[in-house]
């Protein structure tokens, strides 16, 4: 036992496992691929039109199909829409797991900064005031109003994240850094609902579609801005994995182990403020994901280990995202409901389910 | 002569408006564990916030290994000194290895992944501090104890000259507190670490530590072994207040009764050490000049008083209390 003690490197190590570096659950992370494939592929089947499996593949792979609105239907509608989701859910959820931790809050989620709250603010100015301004009205959703409302709801994130990075960095404490978000979303939803008063119904009507969220309104065009941002971000957050991980013992820890506290936590707001900020832009405001699948990925893997969960929320964001599609738009039928509407309701019987099985929060998460 | 791990050059700590103490000058050595002991209020965690490097000191200046701790890089910095907090970290679904795995964050490239050697060293600090059965728990199944002895582990793991503690037994019962203590002063003895660390538990800083820094609120910082401080009364002096008092004959506190009553006790061994700190606590003061006296026999205790010749004869301690009280 002295021996032992005396000299670290003198033990015969009994490695348990060869473990992959990287320290992925490769089970699960496989489980998950395939099932976000079928899921995928589901999602492209599935709709006011059903296509055929083998149609779909055909089409994916470079051919025609059968009927040619088939093929439009697929490359045109449902293949931007899926990729939409895949990446939407896969941001909302990293960038929730991100604030969760950096919080040690179970309830953070990518809003929590006030981030979704300054892109429906710059939302509603375009949408609630263009006529006053400009004389156009952009309620009509042309391609040219799609991508006003996207910049707009940019340009708002994107002040917002700019504000708060600012604030980050003279403030220590986090949980000031909290309270200021929250504080923030308030003066913002305010802002809103002035706007919200004095508008006509017609817009009011348009910024309600604009809240209720989508992933059918992004373009192939649009695709170009919209996929290398989130890739950055997602790869952004996979870095950060160490430094998360630092973070679980809390910052005086994280500080005492070397870690530059004040530079990652811009770091780590910065990339949840683009991911969840380039979401908000092109999809509108998503609520849930964000906060319900880091929950998910945390008690389907077992671990508070980012290197393993960041590839684990980044799956079943885009897992939950897709489903969250096909259900709302009610495949064989016309009716298209809410996105946000259909996350919530299918979400969280979902987190409540898991969370009672854990028995306590705390264990689901560290708080 | 062993290694200076760190050097304190008449430092002067506090908070630009608060002035906590001045003029400290201290050394710690290789293998050394240190007990920092002083009243609430005395200063000691701005004195160990300031000895990680976490606080800036008002003047002087602290040396680990020989370079000034505010010019060391965080990463340089944490590969001499670990710490660990008073407070319970939650975090949530580790392992106990995951988390002393954590404790490698200054030697892992930006991945974090844990090399050959990496491996080697959490494994070792596990096991250095007997937890080997802990590893593959979760957190959330461990008792305080337990994730302390982990918590230990980790700051192990960053492999350290330096370890500071503040308050590591505050939350754990006493066969707990003790089991830490003994572990503390093994590490540093057995790996030739400096461990430093505060506690309010007198009685088991006496018994471990190799040398004691005393802290006493608005005095100068009193250092040396245990029993110096006990021989030279600067314990009685730090501790003194109303109503408790240092007994340097036990190395405790006990309280100030106001009419002290005199006893004899005639016996041996065991029996007679509890039988006099029976009676100690009941606020008598032994002494063999009186006429009050306490037998301890085969079966019991009998007590012989001056005024009467017979003797009472009682079963327990707390009888014999209890009578004597009552007289």
């Amino acid at each position: 036992m002295a021996d032992n003690i005396l000299n670290p490197t003198s033990q015969i190590l009994t490695r348990p496992k060869a473990k992959l570096n990287l320290g992925i659950q490769w089970l699960p992370i496989g489980i998950m691929l395939v099932a976000l494939v079928a899921i995928f592929l589901l999602v492209l089947m599935l709709g006011s039109v059903q296509i055929p499996i083998s149609e779909v593949v055909t089409v994916l792979l470079g051919g025609e199909a059968s009927r040619s609105t088939w093929t439009t239907i697929v490359l045109q509608v449902r293949l931007p829409k899926a990729v939409t989701a895949v990446l939407a859910g896969s941001a909302l959820g990293v960038s929730g797991l991100m604030m969760q931790t950096f919080f040690r809050n179970p309830l953070a989620g990518p809003f929590i900064l006030g981030i979704s709250s300054g892109a429906s603010l710059g939302v509603a100015l375009v949408v609630l005031t263009a006529g006053t301004v400009g004389g156009t009205v952009l309620a009509g959703l042309g391609f040219f109003g799609d991508l006003a409302l996207a910049g707009a709801a940019g340009l708002g994130a994107g002040l917002t994240m700019l504000i708060v990075l600012l604030i980050a960095r003279q403030i220590r404490s986090s949980m000031t850094l909290l309270i200021l978000g929250l504080m923030f979303g308030y003066f913002t939803s305010a802002m809103v609902s002035i706007l919200l008063y004095f508008a006509v119904p017609e817009r009011i009507q348009s910024y309600i579609r604009w809240t209720f969220g989508t992933f059918s309104g992004t373009t192939w065009s649009q695709l170009w801005i919209f996929v290398p941002l989130v890739v950055i971000g997602l790869i952004g957050a996979f870095i950060l994995s160490k430094t998360l991980n630092a973070l679980l013992l809390g910052e005086t820890y994280a500080r005492s182990m070397g870690l530059d506290v004040g530079r990652s936590r811009i770091a780590i707001i910065g990339i949840t403020a683009l991911l969840a900020g380039t979401v908000t832009a092109f999809c509108g405001p998503i609520g849930f994901v964000g906060i319900a699948v880091p929950h998910l990925a945390r008690s389907l893997l077992g671990t508070s280990n980012h290197r393993a969960l960041v590839p684990a929320t980044i799956l079943m964001g885009a897992i939950v995202a897709l489903i969250a599609t096909i259900v709302a738009e009610m495949p064989g039928n016309q009716i298209i409901l809410p996105l946000n509407a259909v996350t919530s309701l299918l979400g969280a019987p979902v987190v409540i389910w898991v969370i009672l099985r854990r028995g306590n929060v705390s264990k689901t998460f560290a708080s | 002569m062993k290694q200076i791990i760190l050097e304190i050059h008449n430092l002067a700590i506090g908070y630009p408006k608060h002035t906590v103490a001045t003029n400290i000058k201290q050394s710690l050595i290789a293998g050394e564990l240190v007990c920092l002991i002083g009243p609430n209020g005395a200063g000691k965690t701005t004195l160990m916030r300031t000895l990680a490097g976490m606080l800036s000191p008002l003047a002087g200046q602290v040396s680990l290994l020989g370079d000034d701790i505010r010019k060391i890089d965080a990463r340089t910095l944490a590969q001499r000194l670990s710490i660990v907090l008073t407070d319970r970290v939650d975090v949530g679904l580790l392992t106990g290895y995951a988390l002393v795995a954590i404790g490698r964050h200054p030697y892992t490239d930006w991945t974090g992944s844990l090399s050959h050697d990496d491996e080697a060293m959490v494994r070792w600090a596990v096991s250095a501090v007997g937890a080997d059965d802990l590893a593959p728990r979760p957190l959330a199944e461990l008792s305080d104890g337990e994730r302390q002895k982990l918590m230990i582990a980790r700051a192990l793991a960053q492999d350290p000259a330096l370890m500071i503690l503040d308050e590591p037994t505050a939350f754990l019962d006493l066969p707990r507190r003790v089991e830490v203590m003994q572990l503390l002063r093994k590490l540093a003895r057995e790996t030739d670490r400096a461990i430093l660390l505060s506690t309010h538990d007198l009685d088991l800083a006496l018994r471990h530590a190799d040398r004691i820094w005393l802290m006493p609120k608005g005095q100068a910082l009193t250092v040396g072994a245990p029993e110096d401080l006990v021989l030279s009364g600067a314990f009685e002096k730090a501790f003194r207040s109303e109503g408790v008092q240092f007994d340097p004959r036990t190395g405790s506190f006990r309280s100030v009764e106001q009419a002290q009553k005199e006893i004899a006790v005639v016996g041996d061994g065991v029996a007679r050490i509890w039988t006099e700190r029976a009676l100690e606590r009941a606020g008598f003061v032994i002494t063999p000049d009186t006429d009050t006296v306490v037998y301890i026999t085969e079966d019991g205790w009998q007590i012989k008083r001056d005024t009467l010749d017979v003797s009472i004869e009682k079963k327990s301690l707390y009888d014999v209390v209890q009578y004597l009280k009552i007289k």
